[in-house]
C-alpha cells in the first residue's frame, strides 16, 4: 500500500508545474500586485547580510535600482557614484520611504560576503543601501524586467547597461535613467514625488 | 489484485511517457566550438557544452496544451509585466488559436513565456551560443557558415513573409536532425538580453561598417556575416515582454530529457 502511495506521490510530483501555479495565482489575487509590479517575481535573493528575500517584501516602499558587479574598474564605480548622488539630493523628510538597491549581475564572485565588504569600503552598509545576489536565471530575468542587458565578456568582466530604475511602492517601474553621469534632476524629482504620497 | 493495478498503473504512465518522448523528441548536440560572428569580444572560440535540443519548434496546439495547465499565461490572464499586449494577438480565445494550424509554430509569444513553457516540461531556453551553433549546420555540415548555397537560403528566407503559418517539420533537416533553424520563424534564446549593437558594442564586431558600405564583390563571407547581423540585431531590438507574429520558440535541456 505504502508503495502504491509512494509511486502515486512521484507522479505527482511530475506534474507539479501545474499545483505550484495555482497556489501563486491565488496569494497573488489576495494581495492584489498590479499586473505591472515587479513584485510578481517569485524569486528569492540574498541581502548582503546574508539574509533570504523576495522582492515582495520591499512592497511599500520607492525603490532606486541598479545592476553592477563589484569586481567592475569602469563603469561601475561611476554608477554607484550616481547612486549616491541621488541618495544625497533625496528630500529629507521622505527620505526613510526610499530605498536603494544594488543588484549583482555576477553572482558567482558576489557572494553575500563579498557584497558586504564592498558595502563597508563604500560606505554603503547602512539604511537605505541594499545589495543583493540571486542565481544567474533569477538575475538574467530580473534583468528582462529592468531592459538592462549585460554579457560576461572575460572571467571576470562583463559589459553591461548602464540603467538606474525607479519604483513606486506596487513595484511599478516608473521612471529610468540611462548613461553615465548624466543629469538626474527628473530622477530625483520622480522618486521625491512617489515617496512623497506615501 | 492491487499489485496488479499498481503494475497496470506503471505501465499506463510510462507509456504516455514513451508517447511524449516521441512527439517531443530533442536531438543531442555533442560539445563542440565556434567562432560567434557576432557577439565575441575577440575572435576566440566558443565552447559549447553538450546539450538536447528540441527538434521542433513548440506548436500552437503544444502551447494550448500548456496554458491550459497554467492559467497564468493564458491570453486574457497573463499580466503585463509578462507580456504586451500583443500576446497570442491571433488567438480568438484563451483556448482557441483561431485559424492557425496546430502543427504551425506558437509565436507572438513573450520571452517569460516562452520560458515558463520550458520549465514546465523540465526544460529551459537554449543560450545564444547554443542556438547558433545549431543553426550553423546544413544538411550535411557542422559548420556551413562559409557556403554560398547555405547563406543564400537563410537571407531569401528573411525575405519571404509569412512563414510562420507553415508547419514544423518542412524545412531541411540538419546535421544534428533539428529542423526549421531557418526557415520558419525567429526563436527566443535565454539570454538574448546581452546583446549591444550600440555604444558599448563598438567592440562586438569591428566590421560593422564593412556590411553596408562594401563596394562590389559580395562574397560568402559577407553574406554569411550579413545573415547573423541580422539575427543579432532582432535579438538585441527584443525585450523580454515583446511578442510578436514571427518570433517562436525552443526548449533545450542539459541533462537528458525525462519524459
Amino acid at each position: 500500500m505504502k508503495k502504491i502511495a509512494f509511486a502515486f506521490l512521484l507522479l505527482f510530483s511530475l506534474y507539479s508545474c501545474k499545483e505550484s501555479d495555482k497556489k501563486e495565482v491565488k496569494a497573488e489575487t489576495k494581495k492584489e500586485i498590479s499586473d505591472l509590479s515587479i513584485y510578481n517575481l517569485p524569486s528569492k535573493w540574498t541581502t548582503q547580510d546574508g539574509k533570504d528575500i523576495e522582492l515582495k517584501s520591499l512592497r511599500g516602499n520607492v525603490l532606486v535600482m541598479v545592476m553592477i558587479y563589484t569586481s567592475c574598474k569602469s563603469a561601475c564605480p561611476r554608477l554607484v557614484a550616481d547612486m549616491r548622488d541621488i541618495e544625497s539630493k533625496l528630500e529629507k523628510k521622505t527620505k526613510q520611504h526610499v530605498k536603494l538597491i544594488l543588484v549583482s549581475i555576477d553572482p558567482n564572485t558576489d557572494t553575500p560576503e563579498r557584497l558586504k565588504s564592498f558595502a563597508i569600503e563604500n560606505k554603503m552598509n547602512q539604511d537605505p543601501w541594499i545589495f543583493l545576489r540571486s542565481t544567474e536565471e533569477n538575475t538574467r530575468e530580473f534583468a528582462a524586467v529592468l531592459a538592462v542587458n549585460y554579457k560576461k565578456i572575460s572571467p571576470i568582466d562583463f559589459s553591461h547597461s548602464n540603467i538606474i530604475s525607479v519604483f513606486n511602492p506596487e513595484g511599478e517601474l516608473i521612471f529610468q535613467q540611462e548613461g553615465l553621469g548624466v543629469n538626474n534632476e527628473k530622477t530625483i524629482e520622480a522618486i521625491n514625488l512617489e515617496a512623497g504620497k506615501i | 489484485m492491487k499489485k496488479y493495478i499498481f503494475i497496470l498503473t506503471i505501465f499506463f504512465f510510462s507509456a504516455v511517457s514513451v508517447m511524449k518522448a516521441q512527439e517531443k523528441g530533442m536531438a543531442f548536440i555533442k560539445e563542440g566550438s565556434y567562432v560567434p560572428l557576432y557577439g565575441a569580444v575577440s575572435q576566440k572560440p566558443v565552447i559549447v557544452k553538450p546539450f538536447y535540443i528540441d527538434i521542433y519548434p513548440v506548436t500552437n496546439s503544444e502551447f494550448l496544451e500548456f496554458v491550459k495547465k497554467n492559467p497564468s499565461y493564458q491570453k486574457s490572464k497573463i499580466k503585463g509585466i509578462f507580456a504586451d499586449k500583443s500576446y497570442l494577438s491571433y488567438w480568438t480565445t484563451d483556448f482557441d488559436f483561431g485559424n492557425a494550424n496546430p502543427k504551425s509554430p506558437v509565436t507572438s509569444v513573450s520571452w517569460f513565456a516562452a520560458k515558463k513553457y520550458c520549465e514546465c516540461q523540465g526544460k529551459r531556453l537554449a543560450t545564444m551560443d547554443e542556438w547558433e551553433y545549431v543553426a550553423m549546420a546544413d544538411t550535411r555540415k557542422v559548420d556551413a557558415r562559409t557556403k554560398k548555397e547555405f547563406n543564400e537560403y537563410i537571407l531569401s528566407w528573411y525575405e519571404k513573409s509569412r512563414t510562420y503559418e507553415n508547419e514544423i517539420g518542412k524545412t531541411f533537416k540538419n546535421y544534428w536532425g533539428v529542423y526549421d533553424m531557418h526557415g520558419l520563424v525567429w526563436e527566443w534564446t535565454s539570454d538574448f538580453n546581452s546583446i549591444f549593437l550600440s555604444g558599448e558594442s563598438r567592440k562586438d564586431k569591428s566590421t560593422d561598417k564593412n556590411l553596408f558600405c562594401g563596394s562590389g564583390s559580395v562574397n560568402a563571407s559577407d553574406l554569411m556575416d550579413y545573415a547573423a547581423f541580422m539575427r543579432y540585431a532582432f535579438r538585441g531590438s527584443l525585450k523580454a515582454q515583446y511578442s510578436t507574429r514571427n518570433l517562436g520558440f525552443r526548449c533545450a535541456s542539459t541533462t537528458k530529457p525525462k519524459i
